[in-house]
């Protein structure tokens, strides 16, 4: 038997999908920023896996040569990343919503069995919990990835002002790639995000837009389902 | 018995996605029509008409965080200084306003405040407080280096002659900070390069007029005789051959903002 679950509130179905937009511009217009001085990479000592980023990328993203377009576009959207991400965190904790998305002890070893299980590698199914510990984590990491990418963002951004906090941060040019490998996260994240939310399919994708998802009752009971008390109750 | 109760939970399951169907329109809708909106806004940001190389939105914003910045601006506030074994040269980036025919044996620096124009020598300058500080100097582009530098003070430059005030008066920062104008513009010889600071930052205690660096007196290609340093900005304001100064009320042009870049870039 079917039912109508309440799973998302309204509050936080506008803040995530305010977020999704205004992250990729922060991301693309930092892009246009980094090129400038494009100078990180992943390697050891003279040996280079992978330069951030190579001519080819940039060049077919049309990135090159807009710097102070990037900086104004950074520096408006910034406002609205901010206000958006404090009145989230602000939103969790007076709801209470907190308690679905803060990882307990539980949630590491959760975290290693869902992973398994999404592998492949074992066939214990996730816990049907709102969030399970894998999702904690995750979502728990990038909101504080957030606050990390606010905070290093001010120590590049004002770094005499702030200067004791560049300094903590290891100073001018550590905050900058601090600043560069959270971005770099984000988009870990949201390939990882995108493609668990294929997975998940459409009941689980429609539920953060409408707030609801359709949950399968057992029918054990002796009662008879009544369509409006049931919907009632729980809408 | 068992088809009429089967009957009733599929009749249920019905009702149920069919209110989950209504649910789902209006939810899709509104956020249909919202990322609607999100697109129109975005074509409205980026095509309204320019102000300094920018859509005017975007320059109002930049303004906006430049008052909130001026508002937590502390001239007590430092840039760390380094070991001056660390200090190395910056790199040359771009020559606007450094034009080969200049014959720094004849240059004067034009000085324009209050009073009169009048021009200063090089040896004048030098008879001002020598500071020595060894920075990290940031470019806009996002690297930097340490650098050491050896110049006058701008504040102390403006005291001794009387160029920072409206009355003409020395200037007195912590009792009449009303009584100073608002700008300092500065300009190469040929007007090529010109910058504009803001009157906080300009009267920085590390905003020199700087005319050693590394020790050793200017290179005509980092900025000799005179060049601005400044901390308290990104590199593009600390001008190089400086042949005019002016002390004025008036918002002074800055080759970048002109370029489609933030007019304070206060760091």
């Amino acid at each position: 038997m079917k039912t109508l679950k309440k799973k998302h509130p309204l509050a936080i179905r506008w803040f995530h999908w305010i977020n999704f937009p205004v992250l990729f511009l922060m991301i693309w217009s930092g892009l246009l920023i980094y090129w400038s001085n494009a100078v990180y990479r992943i390697g050891l000592g003279s040996y280079t896996l992978l330069t951030f980023f190579p001519e080819r990328f940039f060049q077919a993203l049309g990135i090159p040569y807009h710097l102070a377009k990037g900086m104004s576009l950074h520096f408006f959207f910034m406002w609205f990343f901010v206000i958006n991400g404090v009145l989230y965190v602000a939103y969790t904790f007076i709801s209470g919503e907190w308690r679905y998305l803060v990882p307990n002890r539980h949630s590491f070893r959760e975290a290693i069995r869902v992973a398994l299980h999404d592998l492949h590698l074992s066939k214990i199914e996730p816990p049907p919990r709102k969030f399970n510990g894998a999702q904690q984590i995750a979502y728990t990491t990038v909101i504080l990835m957030g606050a990390g990418s606010l905070v290093t963002g001010i120590a590049i951004y004002k770094p005499v002002q702030f200067a004791s906090l560049t300094a903590l941060l290891g100073g001018y040019q550590w905050a900058r790639w601090e600043h560069f490998w959270l971005a770099a996260g984000y988009v870990i994240f949201f390939v990882i995000h995108f493609l668990q939310v294929v997975k998940a399919g459409w009941n689980n994708f429609r539920a953060m837009v409408t707030g609801y998802e359709i949950a399968t009752m057992s029918q054990s009971s002796s009662e008879k389902p009544n369509p409006r008390v049931l919907a009632k109750g729980t809408l | 018995m068992t088809n009429k109760r089967e009957e009733r939970v599929d009749e249920h399951d019905l009702n149920v996605e069919r209110i989950m169907r209504s649910k789902s329109r209006r939810s899709f809708l509104v956020m249909g029509g919202s990322a609607a909106a999100g697109v129109a806004g975005w074509e409205w940001l980026t095509t309204r008409p320019q102000a300094g190389g920018l859509s005017y939105p975007l320059r109002r914003t930049l303004e906006f965080n430049e008052e909130l910045a001026e508002s937590y601006f502390k001239e007590a506030r430092l840039t760390p200084t380094f070991p001056r074994e660390m200090a190395g040269e910056p790199r040359l980036d771009g020559d606007e306003g450094l034009s080969a025919e200049f014959d720094p044996s004849t240059w004067r620096l034009q000085v324009m405040g209050a009073g009169e124009a009048r021009t200063v020598t090089l040896e004048d300058i030098k008879r001002l407080r020598r500071i020595e500080m060894t920075t990290e100097h940031k470019c806009i582009e996002g690297w930097s280096t340490i650098v050491n530098w050896a110049g006058a003070r701008l504040s102390d430059f403006a005291a001794a002659y009387n160029l920072a005030t409206r009355s003409g008066t020395p200037p007195d920062f912590r009792n009449r900070p009303r009584d100073l104008v608002r700008y300092v513009g500065l300009e190469t010889p040929d007007g090529g390069y010109y910058v504009g600071l803001d009157m906080p930052s300009a009267m920085h205690p590390q905003t020199l007029l700087c005319y050693e660096m590394g020790g050793r007196p200017l290179t005509l290609a980092h900025g000799a005789p005179l060049r601005l340093v400044t901390t308290v900005k990104y590199g593009i304001k600390s001008i190089k051959r400086i042949g005019r100064i002016t002390f004025t009320d008036e918002r002074p042009r800055d080759f970048w903002s002109e370029q489609g870049y933030d007019w304070y870039t206060g760091l």
